[in-house]
Order: structure tokens, then C-alpha cells, then sequence
């Protein structure tokens, strides 16, 4: 038993934890946890970013690339606010993270002392759970707790709020064990046999997953149903990586950008079986005419998942993989040729909508990558056109490559989150991103030169919000309200003042030989890609749409913007 | 519109109230009966809430949503046939001389007690249901009020069964 002050518990616990990388950034209330770090600095490395909020994207790219729980650190006041985007966005795709503030002492709180904030009512919507420490004896617990509830059932961030003086105060510490993960509770024997009657009378099954089957790590139990039950599988944009891209059954993402015989193929199932996905309204299009004829069985860890959205169904309140290991064995083998056949209907038709086109286009530099980018380096977008183009284009044989930010749709989350999962893999790790987010981010070059981080950031340059610019052409009249961005930004010159490499491409043969250099290169390189500003993410379903509303490609939405 | 109500039972921490009615507003539902109080356990309180939800399931979600909030450790929706529910008034009238016998009267039709009494104005507390509640400030509208104070309505299952055995906690 020693005597150490709250804020060498902290960093301790930390440890204890199994914690090896936190990012963050110090100030006034955290100044005793850094000065706690100074000791530990062999044991426990602190990434510091230019901007809380890409420490928080960092925590949660190092999360999403390895499972394990994110660590970010801030102080009070705008430190901590500056985390709420990256804590939301960690929120909305269940990513383990636990963010530690500091905050003013105790006895001027509620007093609105300097950088004084109610971090945990701000952030209360956006948590699993959050604490405010006010007491030393319940700091060790409480971090102990926080870890505990970031990465069971369906993980989330937590924030632990320390006030200053619980940091300076001192007490006793001895090294204690994380608190062991719940065991997933095995879902009863009638449920299953349910929901194996449902997908035995199937004619049309369909495998529909996502990241909750990464969260799971339940990918070679779902290629094994698919498998069993001759169905064809797709997933949504947070379930990419989860099933080999490559899989015969694999039709790709479903949804508003989603691949035509993917999305086709689940609206024509008579059964749709859902693993770890909650049915979000980009995924849907417009609920109320969803599928309104077929079956859906629904497997999720997360009970208030289960009646959000469809009606007939079976729900299985499980672990994916839990579920599936009870489920599989009471399922018949299944070829059904007739709907193979349809299958194999919509992807010859798919290939027909395809738009083929030379040069350097979104398609080519997202298959140049493919063709450079190894099976284990994580691959990280940030949001918009460039992150549909990765998500259709771009193969994954490995869980935990695909790294994007799905329910929030967070822009600026890329540098941060990609720095994250280099460090966590030690893998070089490649970033696609557009110039709109990247001006958001751009200032984390900093920390990957500083770090030398193995890190390629592909930048598609067409001067334009293009998601946004998208839609004002197709719904709003071609009024491109403030989507024409008249930036004068040398992005190469840009990149170098941070200390990165930088190269700006003009071929796709430019590009094979940038790829080259930047994955060889053991640091930050920006590689610009100029494409035009009218690229058009295809396939499209509008917002509200049903299947029957999906623009297939660039002919389509030229024939309806009548040019 | 249905009226459904429910009783949680959570940690007895500050904050705790607000995480609870935060999951209300955050899926939309009107309260529209609130109680609050410690148990027989210092580290318990009970919440007993009443609230509008458009169907059954926006109820099944939003209970989903409260089951999983760390400091909720037991919930039990209410049938009304199956439990006994209850709310206390305290309303505030004039004491007005020419009124004040058919008040009192009033008052004595339902039960009601005079907790304070001064020249100018008479304190009466009642409890029952919500029903008799409202049809008693009904009644009162006959007269002056001065100000009125429930306190919510409060509920147990009848029977034996608890939500939840003290021991185990």
C-alpha cells in the first residue's frame, strides 16, 4: 500500500488498465495528472494533437483499428468542450473511449470559476455514463468502473471528470485488476429455435450486418451463415471489414450510396437476417415503405435496439457471435438456386450501370490505392463524396481496416482518427479524405511529422463541398449555395510547412508513384488529387426514396438534371 | 396520446433525476406526473412517472433506453387494475366570511382536512386518486383558490411482490 496523489492513482489506474497510448492536450486543471505523467512517460505515452477534438478522433481511431478503449485527456472549461464532437461521434458508432477532464476544485464549483464547466451535464446525451469525481476515495473505482462500461455490451464513451483537488489530495493505492467483462448472456433456447424456424422457411434469405459484427468479431461466423443458408450477405458503412470484401456472397453496402445489387437484393428477401445493425435512416430510405412485405430476424446486443425501427420480426437480444453459435446448428443447409440466380441477375446489371472512364477520376484513385494498400493497414476516411467512393470501391480482407465515421458523420475526423490507428496498429495507415474536411483537420500533419507516424493522406481536391454540392444540383436547382470553396490554399506547400512530405498528382500514373514513395515513407506524405467537381457519388436513393427511386450512375443523373 | 406510468429504481446520487428525464426528453415524451424520493435504503430513490407516449412501442423504446442507464437498477411498468396509485393536494383558499360555510362543507364531502386556518385563508390537504383530486379543485373553482401544490402520484403493485428485495442490494 502506498500514498500517492489523486492524480498518480489516475495515471496509475491508467496503467493498471492495460492503457499504453492516451492523447490530449494539457491546461490549468490537468496540470497535476501531466506532472503525474512525467513519471510514467516509459510506461505510458502521451500523444499530444494541436486540438482536443483530433485527440478525441485519435482515441477513437486507436479503439475502432484494435477493439481495446481509447484514452483521451483535456482540461476544463473549452478543453473539454472541445472533445464533445469526437465523445458524440465515438457515441453514435459505439466505439469504446474513456475522455478524462479535469475540473475546477471543489470549493469554488458552481461558483463560475475560470475555465469552470458542467462537463458532465454537456456531455450527458453523448455518453454511455458519465462521473464527476469530487472524492479521492472513489477515484481508483471510478476510472475502474468507466473502463469496465466503455467496452461491454455495446461499448460507448464515458467521461471521468476529476476536480482539481481530488488531483493534488492524497491516498492510498495498491494496483487492483481491470473488473472482469460481464460474460454475454446466452439468448434462450426458444428465441433461437424462432428465429431458426423464420430463416428455415425462407425462399429469398439475406445477411444483412454491421459494426456490431465487428464489435463482435463475429465475421467468419456470419460468412459461415451466409454460407450455410445460401444467402447473399451486405452490410451498412459502419459493418465494412467485417466479412471479406472478396466473399462470393458479399454484395457490398446497402443504403442511400449503397451498391445497386446489394440494396436490390435485400428490398427482394423474403427474410432478412440483421447482425449488430440498427436499421439508421440512411440505411432505409424511407421507413414507413421499408420492405413492407418481408420477414426480419434481428440479432443485437442492445435490447433498445431491437423494436426502433421494423415491425415483423424476431429479436434476438445477443452478442452476434454468442447468438450465432447457438443459431447456426439449427439451420438447414440451403442452396436456393432460384434466388441464387436472381442474385447473380442484379450483379450482371450492376456491372451494366458501372461507369467505366480512363484517367484520373474517384474510382481510379480509390483502385490505385487498392492495388498499393496491404491487407493489415487500416484504411480511414474522413465524411463525404470521398468516404461513399472508399466504401464502394476500396477491399477489405482484415476486421478493423475500414475506419470512417458513420452515425455522427463527423468532417474533421480523419487526421485525427488515422493517427490513432497508426499508432495503435504500428501498421502505415492511409487516409482519404476531400479538401473541405481536410482544411478542418489539416493542422494534425503537425503530430504525425513530429511523431513520424507511417501515415498517407489521399486528397481528393475538386475545390467544392461535394456531398453538399450533390444535392443543391440534384434537389435544390443547381443553387450551389456556399459549396464553391474559392480557396487559395497551396495544399502541397501547406503539408510541408507542417513537416509532412507532400506531392501533388495529375495521372493515375503520377499516383502508383506517390503511393509508392508515401507507403516506403515512415512519416506523414499528402498526395493531392485533383478531380472535377461534378463527380457524383452512384448509386443514389433520396432521401425518403424507395428502391425504386435509386439514381444508378452519372447517365441517370444526367438524363434527370436533362443535360 | 396514452398515459402510461412507470416507477425506477436508482441510485440515490446527484445527477440522477437528470439522467433519467433526460432520456424522456431526448425521445420526446411529455411528463406529466413527476415523484422523487429516497426508499427504505439510504442508497435507493424511487421515481414514479407518468407520461404521454404516442403508442405502445415508443413506450417499449423508450423503457429499453432507461433499462440501460447505469444508475436505473430496477423498473416496473404499472397496470392500473394491478396496483394502487395515490397523490397528495395541498390547495390554499380565501377565508371568505359569506363562503365559507359551503366551502367547509365541500371540504367535509371530501374528507378533506384543514392543516392551517387564519383569517384571510384555509389550508386543506387530501389524497387519493388523481380523479379525486381533480374533482375536488373542480369543487374548490366554486370559491376563491389562492395556490395549489400536488405532489405527483406515487404507486405500489399490490400484493406481496416488491420491486425490489433490500438484501439483495
Amino acid at each position: 500500500m502506498q500514498t500517492l496523489t489523486g492524480a498518480q492513482i489516475l495515471v496509475r489506474t491508467l496503467i493498471d488498465q492495460g492503457v499504453d497510448i492516451i492523447f490530449g492536450y494539457p491546461g490549468g486543471t490537468v496540470i497535476d495528472i501531466y506532472d503525474a505523467l512525467y513519471d510514467v512517460a516509459d510506461r505510458l505515452w502521451h500523444v499530444e494533437t494541436t486540438h482536443e477534438q483530433h485527440a478525441a478522433h485519435a482515441a477513437d481511431g486507436y479503439a475502432r483499428a484494435t477493439g481495446k478503449t481509447g484514452v483521451v485527456l483535456a482540461t476544463s472549461g473549452p478543453g473539454a468542450t472541445n472533445l464533445v464532437t469526437g465523445i458524440a461521434t465515438a457515441y453514435l458508432d459505439s466505439v469504446p473511449m474513456v475522455a478524462i477532464t479535469g475540473n475546477v476544485a471543489g470549493s469554488v464549483i458552481g461558483t463560475d470559476a475560470f475555465q469552470e464547466l458542467d462537463i458532465t451535464g454537456v456531455t450527458l446525451p453523448i455518453t454511455k455514463h458519465n462521473y464527476f469525481v469530487r472524492d479521492i476515495a472513489r477515484l481508483q473505482d471510478t476510472v475502474r468502473e468507466a473502463f469496465a462500461l466503455a467496452n461491454s455490451g455495446r461499448p460507448g464513451p464515458v467521461l471521468v471528470d476529476i476536480a482539481k483537488d481530488v488531483q493534488e489530495a492524497s491516498y492510498a493505492y495498491e494496483p487492483k485488476e481491470p473488473i472482469a467483462p460481464r460474460p454475454h448472456r446466452v439468448p434462450s433456447h426458444e428465441v433461437i429455435e424462432a428465429a431458426a424456424a423464420v430463416i428455415n422457411e425462407a425462399k429469398r434469405p439475406f445477411v444483412y450486418f454491421g459494426g456490431g459484427v465487428i464489435a463482435s468479431g463475429a465475421g467468419a461466423e456470419v460468412a459461415a451463415l451466409a454460407d450455410r443458408i445460401g444467402a447473399p450477405m451486405g452490410c451498412s458503412l459502419m459493418g465494412i471489414s467485417g466479412v471479406p470484401t472478396d466473399h462470393p456472397r458479399f454484395l457490398g453496402m446497402q443504403g442511400m450510396h449503397g451498391h445497386y445489387a446489394c440494396s436490390m437484393a435485400m428490398d427482394d428477401s423474403d427474410c432478412v437476417i440483421a447482425l449488430g445493425t440498427r436499421f439508421n435512416d440512411r440505411a432505409t430510405g424511407d421507413r414507413t415503405k421499408f420492405r413492407p412485405s418481408g420477414k426480419v430476424v434481428r440479432i443485437d446486443i442492445d435490447s433498445s435496439e431491437l423494436n426502433k425501427t421494423l415491425i415483423d420480426r424476431v429479436d434476438v437480444r445477443s452478442d452476434v457471435r454468442v447468438a450465432l453459435s447457438e443459431l447456426l446448428p439449427l439451420l438447414k443447409p440451403n442452396e436456393h438456386s432460384e434466388w441464387a440466380r436472381e442474385i447473380r441477375g442484379l450483379r450482371a446489371r450492376e456491372q451494366g450501370f458501372a461507369d467505366y472512364r480512363d484517367g484520373l477520376c474517384p474510382k481510379t484513385i480509390m483502385e490505385a490505392i487498392d492495388a498499393h494498400r496491404e491487407a493489415d493497414m487500416p484504411l480511414v476516411t474522413d465524411v463525404g463524396q470521398h468516404q461513399m467512393w472508399a466504401a464502394q470501391y476500396l477491399s477489405f480482407s482484415k476486421p478493423r481496416t475500414f475506419i470512417s465515421s458513420g452515425g455522427l458523420g463527423t468532417m474533421g475526423f480523419g487526421m485525427g482518427a488515422a493517427i490513432g490507428a497508426a499508432l495503435a496498429t504500428g501498421e502505415h495507415t492511409i487516409l482519404v479524405t476531400g479538401d473541405g474536411c481536410f482544411a478542418m483537420d489539416m493542422a494534425e500533419l503537425v503530430t504525425a511529422a513530429d511523431h513520424d507516424i507511417p501515415l498517407t493522406v489521399v486528397l481528393l481536391n475538386n475545390g467544392v463541398l461535394g456531398m453538399v454540392r450533390q444535392w443543391q444540383s440534384l434537389f435544390y436547382g443547381q443553387r450551389h449555395s456556399n459549396t464553391t470553396l474559392k480557396r487559395r490554399i497551396d495544399y502541397v506547400a501547406a503539408a510541408k510547412a507542417f513537416g509532412a512530405r507532400a506531392r501533388r498528382i495529375e495521372s493515375v500514373e503520377e499516383l502508383d508513384a506517390a503511393l509508392d514513395d508515401a507507403i516506403g515513407y515512415d512519416g506523414p506524405m499528402l498526395i493531392e488529387c485533383p478531380i472535377d467537381k461534378d463527380e457524383f457519388v452512384t448509386p443514389m436513393l433520396p432521401t425518403g426514396g424507395t428502391m425504386g427511386d435509386m439514381v444508378v450512375n452519372m447517365d441517370d443523373i444526367n438524363k434527370r438534371l436533362g443535360r | 396520446m396514452n398515459i402510461y406510468s412507470i416507477a425506477i429504481m436508482v441510485r440515490n446520487e446527484y445527477g440522477v433525476l437528470n439522467r433519467v428525464t433526460n432520456m424522456f426528453r431526448r425521445r420526446q415524451f411529455n411528463i406529466t406526473s413527476l415523484t422523487v424520493s429516497e426508499t427504505e435504503t439510504e442508497e435507493l430513490s424511487r421515481i414514479t412517472v407518468q407520461f404521454e407516449g404516442e403508442n405502445d412501442r415508443a413506450r417499449e423504446q423508450l423503457v429499453a433506453q432507461l433499462a440501460k442507464l447505469p444508475d436505473v437498477i430496477e423498473f416496473k411498468e404499472f397496470n392500473p387494475d394491478e396496483s394502487i396509485s395515490c397523490e397528495l393536494l395541498l390547495i390554499k383558499m380565501a377565508n371568505d366570511n359569506e363562503q365559507r360555510r359551503q366551502m367547509l362543507d365541500a371540504a367535509d364531502a371530501f374528507h378533506a382536512k384543514i392543516v392551517d386556518y387564519t383569517r384571510e385563508s384555509i389550508i386543506f390537504r387530501i389524497a387519493g386518486t388523481s380523479n379525486r383530486i381533480e374533482n375536488f379543485i373542480d369543487l374548490m373553482r366554486d370559491f376563491e383558490i389562492l395556490e395549489v401544490c400536488r405532489t405527483g402520484i406515487i404507486s405500489l403493485e399490490r400484493g406481496a411482490q416488491v420491486m425490489r428485495k433490500v438484501t439483495t442490494l
